[in-house]
């Protein structure tokens, strides 16, 4: 839920919290895309999860993007608050309405072609 | 000092010594007598059952009385309905949810998950779950956990092999946690759960039924395992009333109600000589069957009578009469139990068998008997009762019913309706072996009427009548009569009068006859009298006759003697003259 600034590809998954956000602070629109990632600890599937978006973050969303990454061993009660069932889960909070996607993210394809298809509604005009 | 500190340990070695499978009570009415104790603790369980069976009622209230009853906090992972809901849901049982989440007793977490607000994108767990679950039981040292239709996962996710695997280490994790967790699922069609829930959860399965008979529905609760533990396998009735479930463990009760040897009258002065005597015993079963028209409810109004008389409180359940109509229907056999019912020693309850199932009806008896707290209890007719359910479980029900009442020292009647046509013995075979007394009525048909009799068909404990009865409905109530027995069989009604005013007609005839005689045998000793008098005055003649006769013969042979010496004299013959002389005197005298 804290998004700290903090280039995209500068970090590795740890197994503390994982926040990542744009390269640098914003001057225009800030954050068009909200991504939230829940993660469980430092599992594979956590590992594997975390780098694709971090991947669709800086390449398709070309930084334009926000994207928290919460480890529910650290922070439980926000598994509840965001009704997280699944790990990893990754919801898209922004551009409404709200997505989730559950799973390592094997198939980014189909998360590209939802997240083009809106941003190209978004960005187009 | 030393001795007690012996006696705890050595209680203290025996208790434990067998090293049983600890038990969770789940504080419901009747399932812990079913299992012997509650659910297997810090194992999970599964209860299953179709929709409406109250498998999250069953599941919220094992959560709330441990919680409220047996001090251990619990977690609700709600798959279906909200927090808000289960609240509302439950408070209408008398559940204080809400309060119990207040006071951190416990906590509702609700899961919401919806197919159609998700994708699927390559591998993941139920880390998610694990992580709620874990935080939910550590935030308040919860002991209880459940899981209410953990299935909504099936039908949300639709990698079917991840959710196994997940579902089987969720369940091993929830055993390494040492919570006792009640799992509910959906009932499949071939097997117990629709997903095959019960390959994971194996400990204990419990499921529950919803059967419509008749119109009216019932719900069964089964323990179809329970591993390392004895327990009862049968089907058991269950019901949901104002304080949550009840299960009705039929065949777990024991047999072992203090008895009272007090004895309490009928009303009916005849029938209580039958009885010993006395009447029945107080706290006895008391069991009256009859073919239609009988006179069942007129013998059941007597008996609570003479026991509201008496001052005892009776309830009376009526299914087939309303009140007013008993009441009415009584007037007219000079009972007037409206005195009774305004005192509040009588009380009328009536209510049609249909309008809810076999248990239904015997939670709301078992409320209304313990608030009014009778001496008696009538139910008239149990038979009413009997077509809302199968045989068996009727006749449990009543079991049940009569081991209640007996628990309180209730004497209890219960008149039974049968149909006319077949042994009357044979159709309440079944009833009869729970019941202490038993009396028939019957209707006798002959002569162009029908007349009413009254046996006393058993009695338990007391030197009862074998006889037939007849008893007699009139303005003044109940009378009972002894019916002729003859060669043709029982007489009654007209045909008993009819012998009556025969047998006084033949007692007459015999007086009458004696009477005739008597006069003969006076009229012949008063002939023979005469004919003794006439022999006797002939006797008399004859000897006066001879007398007679004799004075002459006398008279003469003296007038010879004299004639002979006044010859002699003149002869000059020297013979004795006073021989002679001296007998002379004796016939004169006679003569004169």
């Amino acid at each position: 839920m804290k998004p700290v600034s903090k280039p995209v590809k500068a970090k590795k998954v740890s197994t503390t919290k994982l926040a990542a956000k744009k390269k640098s602070p914003a001057p225009r629109s800030a954050s068009q895309y909200i991504l939230r990632l829940f993660v469980a600890g430092a599992s594979a599937r956590s590992h594997q999860a975390v780098l694709r978006v971090r991947e669709l973050c800086s390449t398709v969303l070309e930084d334009n993007c926000t994207l928290e990454v919460i480890d529910i061993y650290q922070q439980p009660a926000l598994a509840r608050t965001n009704q997280i069932v699944a790990t990893p889960t990754l919801i898209i909070e922004l551009p409404a309405p709200a997505r989730r996607f559950i799973g390592n993210l094997t198939n980014i394809n189909g998360l590209v072609i939802e997240l083009n298809l809106s941003t190209k509604v978004k960005i187009a005009p | 000092m030393t001795r007690p500190r012996a006696k705890h340990t050595g209680k203290k070695r025996a208790t434990t010594a067998p090293t049983l499978l600890p038990k969770c009570p789940t504080g419901i009415q009747g399932l812990d007598e079913i299992t012997g104790g509650g659910l297997p603790r810090g194992r999970p369980t599964l209860v299953c059952g179709g929709a409406g069976c109250g498998k999250t009622l069953l599941a919220a209230e094992f959560l709330v009385r441990g919680a409220a009853q047996f001090g251990e906090p619990g977690v609700l992972m709600a798959f279906e309905e909200t927090e808000k809901e289960l609240k509302a849901n439950v408070a209408s049982l008398g559940f204080d949810l809400e309060g119990l989440v207040r006071r951190g007793k416990i906590v509702v977490d609700y899961v919401h998950i919806e197919r159609s607000e998700f994708q699927e994108s390559g591998e993941y767990d139920l880390e998610g779950i694990f992580v709620r679950l874990g935080h939910a039981i550590d935030s308040i040292g919860a002991k209880r956990v459940v899981l209410d239709t953990l299935e909504v996962l099936f039908a949300s996710l639709p990698n079917e092999a991840a959710l196994s695997s997940e579902l089987r280490r969720l369940f091993r994790w929830l055993k390494d946690k040492g919570v006792t967790a009640v799992i509910t699922a959906e009932r499949g069609r071939e097997q117990l759960t629709r997903h095959g829930l019960e390959e994971y959860v194996s400990d204990c399965v419990i499921v529950l039924d919803h059967r419509v008979n008749d119109q009216i529905a019932t719900r069964h609760l089964r323990v179809v395992k329970y591993r390392g533990a004895m327990h009862g396998t049968n089907e058991f009735p269950f019901l949901i009333g104002d304080e949550g479930i009840s299960v009705l463990p039929i065949t777990s009760l024991s047999l072992n109600h203090k008895v009272s040897n007090e004895r309490i009258a009928t009303g009916i002065q005849r029938l209580d000589v039958m009885l010993g005597g006395k009447g029945f015993f107080r706290g006895s079963s008391i069991l009256l069957t009859g073919t239609p028209g009988t006179g069942k409810t007129i013998i059941s109004c007597n008996f609570a009578q003479a026991a509201a008389r008496r001052g005892e409180r009776v309830l009376y359940f009526s299914f087939e009469e309303s009140p007013d109509q008993i009441m009415r229907n009584m007037h007219s056999i000079g009972l007037r139990l409206e005195p009774l019912v305004k005192k509040g020693l009588l009380r009328y309850l009536s209510a049609r068998p249909s309008l809810y199932g076999l248990e239904m009806h015997l939670a709301t008896m078992f409320k209304e008997i313990a608030t009014f707290k009778p001496h008696v209890v009538i139910i008239d007719p149990i038979t009413s009762l009997m077509d809302s359910g199968s045989d068996s479980e009727t006749k449990g029900m009543v079991t049940r019913l009569i081991d209640y009442l007996k628990a309180g020292q209730i004497t209890s009647l219960f008149t039974s309706l049968t149909q006319g046509g077949h042994a009357l013995e044979q159709s309440e075979a079944a009833m009869s072996s729970l019941m202490d007394s038993w009396i028939l009525l019957q209707d006798f048909e002959g002569n162009g009427e029908r007349n009413r009799v009254l046996y006393v068909l058993k009695a338990r404990g007391m030197k009862h009548s074998n006889q037939v009865r007849e008893f007699l409905i009139s303005d003044h109530g109940i009378d009972v009569v002894d019916a002729y027995i003859g060669a043709s069989g029982v007489l009654t009604g007209s045909a008993r009068a009819a012998q009556e005013a025969l047998e006084k007609a033949a007692v007459l005839a015999g007086q009458q006859e004696a009477a005739q005689l008597k006069r003969e045998v006076e009229r012949k000793r008063k002939a023979l009298d005469r004919q003794i008098s006439d022999l006797r005055s002939d006797y008399e003649g004859e000897a006066l006759e001879l007398r007679r006769i004799a004075e002459q013969v006398g008279t003469r042979t003296l007038m010879l003697t004299t004639e002979r010496n006044a010859l002699g004299i003149l002869r000059q013959a020297d013979a004795k003259v006073v021989v002679s002389t001296q007998i002379k005197p004796k016939p004169v005298r006679k003569n004169g």
